[in-house]
């Protein structure tokens, strides 16, 4: 009797197993049916973002972007877009092992992310070893569109960004002697540094003092006591805007009263929220300013308000653009394969989007104009 | 230049040394070390940022609330990741620390989803408290975290000394089941024990919250690291050994910015593990334990 039960068991089991594959395979052969007859091109992107631990934040805001733009891109009917979100936590293990899962098992056409330029030191490699597309969205480092002809990214690179803010600040206040503030524990905010020293070597900047920081740290008061004897004209930090606005929140308490250029990172409404009236006078080169006068930034500041109860920031932003990029892409390659969406994307040419009208360069990476901006008054306004 | 400098070392210490004096109550008593403790300090600066901030409440509050939340969160603690793993057959000593390993990282997450992750402010007109003397800017908190660390470790060595329940919580320190059999209620002792250093902890984060303006819910992990390689510094289980260990770390850590390299800021208090384990294994006020 026990053995017969033991039988059947097994049996029940192998038996709905073999239905489920076989439900499995009907859902891939629909899904391949609809790609074909209807008249939109449906395509799965992976997203591969920082949505647990400390940088969240910027996880949550990407996906916003995403989710907002996916909406409007689907209701217009050309491309029918579906996002397969991944948590990466910001460490480069998880972000493979997304990006794998993405690839292999999804079966994702193209994938965006992930947020940090060293998990996407990692997963570029890897995506274009496998042929598939992929897409920072917020991967600023120098040298990551070089990965491969599979990787692109739509983010500014500091490169371009860090020189144009502290030209503009020179210019304005006669800038001679500058110190360099830096977070020396992530790939992003070191190659800030990098971009930083060389942009005031060439321009002739006397070089005051190097000082460093790590992530998560509070106390900041012995690196900038240092700072504030040496006088110098203007402050370059290169750091994330956590901890970059308690910086100068600690300086400004501290009387030091010069402006501050940051990069990328630190380039965000967070810090007036954190640091409040101690933000004033941070410079930041920006592809994104919510202010704009035009017509599609504003559509998306006041959409993006009413569905999650904040200004958007460059990360939103830039996410926004991205996937309407790959939509664009998908369009014009008119169907969902990776070789034909690689070429696609890299074919786009004067894309006009939220942050300006964007083109890929020969190697997938930035063209466009920064916007310099400055806090005064506790916002960020033009900076002339 | 110097003697702001010296200010900020001498705030940090203390900072360091009020987190460090809670971890060497727990070890002093129990011989574990509370990997939760970094964590507990970091509720204990959210309340004070939930309380001034959102609440708008005033600072009094926000500390009674701090150290009140922090004191549940340590009899929490006590009675449900400690006290099920004491006297147990064939639990490994071992066992309460991956515990209280396990109750850090649930915190830590809890404060994620509570609180949301990055940098909160923590505005405070008290903070704001400044006076001139030349050039050198000092704040009243920095002024208060010296006095309390310095309050707290005098109250501390007090009351284990000098009290009865101090006397209770040494002698159940020495020999666990010695104390009880003359009649020390050695599971309440426990229990006050990882209360105080929990409330500890909590006031320790405030004042954090007031001295830097940034709360985090990362911030109790390097704490509770630097926390941990004070009380090796100073003296497992020693209070004297565990200020004097707070200000050498926050005076080398702010020094090391202004004549060497701020890269080796967080290096040094795990050189000086190093060095002190080579040199004097017991730490600077620990006495020889015979094995």
């Amino acid at each position: 009797m026990r053995k017969q039960l033991k039988k059947f068991a097994q049996f029940t089991a192998l038996s709905s197993l073999l239905v489920l594959s076989a439900c499995g395979g009907n859902q891939a052969a629909g899904d391949e049916e609809g790609k074909s007859s209807g008249g939109a091109v449906k395509a799965d992107i992976g997203v591969i973002s920082y949505i647990s631990g400390p940088g969240a934040a910027y996880g949550e805001a990407i996906t916003n972007g995403l989710k907002l733009a996916q909406e409007e891109i689907n209701g217009k009917g050309e491309v029918e877009i579906n996002l397969v979100i991944e948590d990466s936590a910001g460490k480069q293990d998880q972000a493979l092992t997304a990006a794998q899962k993405l690839m292999n098992s999804e079966n994702v056409t193209g994938i965006i992310g992930p947020t940090l330029s060293t998990e996407m030191n990692v997963v570029g490699p890897e995506a274009d070893l496998n042929g598939v597309p992929i897409m920072g969205t917020s991967t600023t480092a120098e040298g990551i569109p070089q990965i491969g002809d599979y990787v692109f990214r739509n983010s500014l690179p500091e490169a371009l960004a860090i020189p144009a803010a502290i030209d503009k600040a020179i210019e304005k206040y006669d800038a001679k002697k500058v110190a360099i503030l830096y977070g020396n524990d992530d790939v992003f905010t070191k190659s800030g540094f990098d971009t930083m020293k060389k942009a005031a070597e060439e321009k002739g900047l006397e070089i005051l003092t190097t000082e460093t920081f790590q992530k998560g740290q509070s106390d900041y008061n012995a690196q900038l006591t240092k700072i504030k004897g040496l006088k110098p004209d203007l402050i370059l930090a290169s750091a994330l805007y956590n901890e970059g606005a308690v910086i100068m929140d600690q300086a400004r308490k501290m009387g030091i009263d010069v402006p501050f250029v940051g990069g990328n990172g630190f380039n965000s409404p967070e810090v007036i929220n954190i640091a409040g009236d101690a933000a004033n006078g941070l410079i930041v080169a920006t592809p994104w300013y919510g202010e704009k006068e035009d017509d599609k930034v504003k559509e998306f500041v006041s959409k993006y308000e009413k569905e999650y109860g904040k200004k958007p920031d460059q990360f939103a932003a830039q996410a926004y653009d991205a996937l309407y990029i790959m939509a664009e892409a998908l369009t014009n390659a008119g169907e969902a394969d990776r070789d034909a969406l690689r070429d696609a994307l890299a074919e786009i040419k004067g894309f006009n989007g939220i942050l300006g009208e964007f083109s890929f360069d020969e190697e997938g990476d930035v063209v466009m104009d920064p916007t310099v901006l400055v806090i005064e008054g506790g916002a960020f306004k033009e900076f002339n | 230049m110097l003697i702001e400098q010296l200010i900020n070392g001498i705030t940090l210490g203390s900072i360091y040394a009020i987190v460090a004096l809670g971890f060497t109550l727990v070890f002093g008593v129990l011989g574990i070390i509370n990997m939760a403790h970094g964590e507990i300090f970091m509720f204990g600066a959210f309340i004070g940022v939930v309380v001034t901030s959102t609440f708008k409440g005033p600072l009094w509050l926000a500390f009674l609330a701090a150290i009140l939340v922090t004191a549940a969160m340590g009899y929490m603690l006590e009675r449900f990741a400690l006290r099920p793993l004491r006297n147990k057959q064939g639990v490994s000593h071992l066992a309460p620390l991956i515990s209280t390993i396990g109750v850090s990282i649930l915190l830590e997450n809890l404060s994620h989803h509570i609180f949301g992750p990055g940098n909160h402010p923590f505005r405070a007109s008290f903070a704001e408290i400044s006076f001139q003397i030349g050039s050198i800017t000092v704040y009243l908190v920095q002024i208060v975290i010296f006095v309390i660390s310095v309050l707290l470790m005098y109250a501390l060595s007090f009351w284990l000394g000098k009290t009865k329940a101090g006397k209770a919580l040494r002698a159940t320190a020495e020999n666990l089941e010695t104390a009880s059999l003359l009649g020390v209620d050695v599971k309440r002792t426990i229990t006050m024990t990882v209360i105080i250093a929990s409330a500890m902890g909590g006031i320790a984060g405030i004042l954090v919250g007031m001295a830097f303006n940034s709360v985090t819910p990362q911030m109790g992990l390097s704490i509770g690291l630097k926390g941990l390689a004070i009380i090796i510094l100073g003296g497992m289980g020693n209070v004297k050994g565990a200020m004097a260990g707070g200000l050498i770390l926050g005076l080398a850590e702010t020094f090391v910015v202004v004549y060497g390299d701020s890269g080796y800021k967080d290096a040094i208090a795990f050189v000086a593990i190093i060095v002190i384990l080579l040199i004097r294994p017991q730490g600077l006020f620990g006495q020889k334990i015979s094995a």
